[in-house]
């Protein structure tokens, strides 16, 4: 199946994975196909090194979604029918934006800026990354006219972190204890009993009296927004959860990538997320198997086949390098029958491993030849490759 | 004198998938050969180093001897925080460890859970051991988070400090920096790939430790290709696949030729990798298996062993870049 095929009627496509799978280089690819058949897309990333912006021709890209000049694309040899927006994730401003926008009055905003755990820690949380790319792919969805988001997922070694961020802070504010805290000599104190005094004695003892002021302060300004923190996490459930919404995984074909997936797909299908298919990058493809049916070939029988056209020296040279390459053929084949053993008939897209590194348009290009190709022509392009 | 096995913290870090669990496990086995009585930590309860070395994969936030002095634990925050709470606080610690507001409100604060396993992380490696009853390490080996919150990691005690300014955190935070910050205590490693996208991100990360402070004190390339034709070769073996006498003949070519442009291209990454740090790099070699165990990951560590040793003949550079280029090219 196609690309194009699977996400046809859908606004929006998360591309989620482990880390160093190709997710950004994926995410371009499939924006870039999508715009090419006429859609207006946007790829959102979170992509400290720049990678996407330098690959789309951008200098800098910004926390708003910003337009890639058709003509790069086309230099590449690609017709855009319709276009392509690109737009890096800023965490910090994206939750100055939320909070500006949630905030009930101007003085309150400027409180929760003045806050220094608000101002220094409130992005280097692990998780926060999550959660801001979640809060600008809601208001995109809301507020601009696209056809197509596209979200490359933050590097999660913990894929649930990036599904579980909306509720998370929510469940938090909302909890009773906490507002106990916030207002400790309120009547959450009294509900929670004679303990509570040594409680807060505690707490200032193990983290010292201008933190603890600093934090009550977040957490008291912070729980002033639950109910539109709530009212926000909600809404993204139901974003992430409609029909339109489309989980692409994206994976390497080695073990430990595969396995992430493996599990992120139970999550996903266990959450009620819809799973609408997985990528593999990097598939190094069986060469022999064309050429001699079943993939086994001996040393010697491969030294023999070459010895006459090259040298024996060569022939040895060669057959190793083959043999070795075989070893990872092989293990990809395993992994990725692993993969489609739980995959429910959702399709699996193969790209191969290509012989130098995906990091500009031509490179964006050959992959989005990959996933924007029928299995017919999928299968050819492989033989090709293999034959 | 500056090897990096004469330190006794090592945070090994780096763009997401290009191996950083396998170079902190082949460090650590290197450590442990050295005789150093070595941990590597794991954070965010990964067990990957567990289950490449002992074959299990089961949860373990305690030390565990995996070999004859290899230790391995994972680091979880709320494991921490117990045992912090505990050791710092007692009977005190005892009641807010239990306490469900106290859980709540540390593990909602922006920042706590990374302290709270940095925290872990500096206990280990302490000469006194907080831990009762618990031997000193001579080397802690980290297998920490991607670049981006790997950086966060190191950064969070310093910022901790400075927010709390007074009380038993500020103090905490303030001795896990300086501890972080002391190049003759700690060390950073970044594990890279050579390929563009891996070694642009080294580059980045080497100049936001510099802006931290800190430097990379070495860069591990990962999975680097053999070069098996060389130009010549490769030029006889394009004439020789049009001609090729058999399809296996021909795929076996293809695949040579196809070896042969992935390590010309990884040649030139290495290249820019070592131009732009302007120090020589320790490479570890690709492996071709169906996955990393303990008998891949033997050779791997004479591999690392014998780069650093490599290295270490080398007058280093410490906070002079620009004059140690200028030696590269002398």
């Amino acid at each position: 199946m196609s690309v194009a095929t699977l996400l046809e009627g859908k606004r929006i496509c998360v591309c989620c994975g482990s880390g160093g799978v190709g997710k950004t280089t994926t995410s371009a690819a499939i924006a870039l196909g999508m715009a090419a058949q006429g859609a207006k897309v946007a790829v959102v990333t979170i992509d400290p090194a720049r990678r996407l912006a330098n690959a789309l021709g951008l200098e800098e890209l910004e926390n708003e979604p910003r337009l890639v000049a058709p003509e790069r694309l086309r230099a590449g040899g690609l017709e855009v029918r319709g276009e392509l927006w690109a737009m890096m994730l800023d965490p910090k401003r994206t939750f100055d934006e939320l909070i500006e926008r949630l905030a009930p009055d101007r003085r309150s905003a400027e409180e929760i800026f003045a806050n220094r755990v608000y101002r220094e820690l409130s992005t280097a949380v692990a998780g926060s990354q999550e959660f801001t790319a979640v809060s600008k792919l809601y208001e995109l969805d809301n507020e601009y006219d696209f056809d197509l988001l596209v979200l490359d997922t933050p590097p999660s070694r913990n894929a649930l972190d990036f599904l579980d961020a909306p509720g998370r802070l929510t469940s938090f504010l909302e909890g009773r204890m906490l507002k106990a805290f916030v207002r400790p000599t309120g009547l959450g104190m009294k509900i929670l009993g004679r303990g509570s005094g040594a409680l807060a004695a505690g707490l200032q003892r193990v983290t010292g009296v201008d933190l603890l002021a600093d934090l009550s302060t977040f957490f008291r300004l912070l729980g002033g927004m639950t109910e539109d923190f709530r009212f926000r996490a909600g809404e993204v459930e139901k974003m992430l959860t409609a029909r339109t919404t489309a989980f692409l995984l994206v994976t390497s074909a080695q073990g430990e990538p595969i396995d992430e997936a493996i599990w992120f797909r139970r999550t996903l299908l266990e959450t009620g997320l819809p799973f609408a298919g997985a990528i593999v990058n990097r598939v190094h493809h069986d060469l022999a198997a064309n050429a001699t049916g079943p993939p086994s070939f001996g040393r010697g029988e491969v030294i023999a086949a070459l010895e006459e056209g090259v040298g024996a020296v060569l022939a040895e040279r060669i057959a190793d390098n083959f043999h070795d390459y075989h070893v990872l053929a092989r293990r990809d084949e395993r992994n990725i029958a692993r993969l489609t053993a739980g995959s429910e008939g959702r399709p699996l897209m193969l790209v191969p491993h290509f012989d130098d590194d995906v990091h500009d348009v031509e490179g964006l290009l050959r992959v989005h030849r990959y996933l924007f190709a029928s299995d017919a022509e999928r299968d050819r392009m492989i033989a090709e490759v293999v034959a | 004198m500056s090897g990096l096995l004469d330190k006794r913290l090592i945070f090994v870090t780096g763009k997401g998938g290009v191996g950083k669990s396998t170079v902190a496990t082949a460090l650590g086995l290197l450590g442990a050969r050295s005789g150093l009585r070595t941990i590597v930590v794991e954070l965010a309860a990964q067990n990957r180093i567990r289950g490449a070395l002992a074959g299990a994969v089961a949860e373990t936030f305690v030390e565990e001897e995996l070999a004859p002095g290899l230790f391995t634990i994972s680091i979880d925050p709320e494991h921490a925080m117990d045992e912090y709470l505990r050791v710092k606080v007692g009977q005190l610690g005892h009641m807010l460890g239990s306490s469900k507001l106290f859980q709540a409100f540390a593990m909602a604060t922006p920042g706590m859970r990374e302290l709270l396993t940095v925290g872990k992380v500096w206990e280990l490696a302490q000469l006194q051991r907080r831990t009762r009853g618990a031997a000193p390490y001579d080397l802690v080996v980290v297998d920490a988070p991607a670049s981006g919150h790997g950086l966060g990691i190191l950064r969070t005690p310093r910022t901790f400090a400075e927010i709390a300014r007074v009380g038993p955190i500020a103090h905490q935070g303030e001795a896990i920096a300086t501890t972080i910050a002391d190049p003759t205590f700690t060390a950073v490693v970044a594990v890279a790939r050579p390929e563009e996208m891996a070694v642009t991100e080294t580059l980045l990360l080497r100049d936001a430790l510099v802006g931290d402070g800190m430097a990379l004190h070495d860069v591990i390339v990962n999975a680097v290709y053999p070069s098996r034709f060389d130009a010549d070769e490769v030029a006889q073996l394009r004439q020789a696949v049009e001609e090729a006498a058999s399809p296996l003949a021909r795929a076996a070519i293809r695949a040579a030729l196809s070896e042969g442009d992935r390590a010309t291209n990884q040649r030139r990454q290495l290249a820019r990798l070592s131009d732009g740090l302007g120090e020589r790099l320790v490479e570890l070699p690709f492996v071709f298996a169906d996955h990393l165990g303990q008998a891949e990951l033997e050779p791997l560590a004479d591999a690392l062993g014998a780069g650093l040793a490599t290295r270490n003949g080398r007058p280093r550079r410490r906070r002079a870049p620009a004059a140690c280029a200028a030696e590269e090219l002398t």
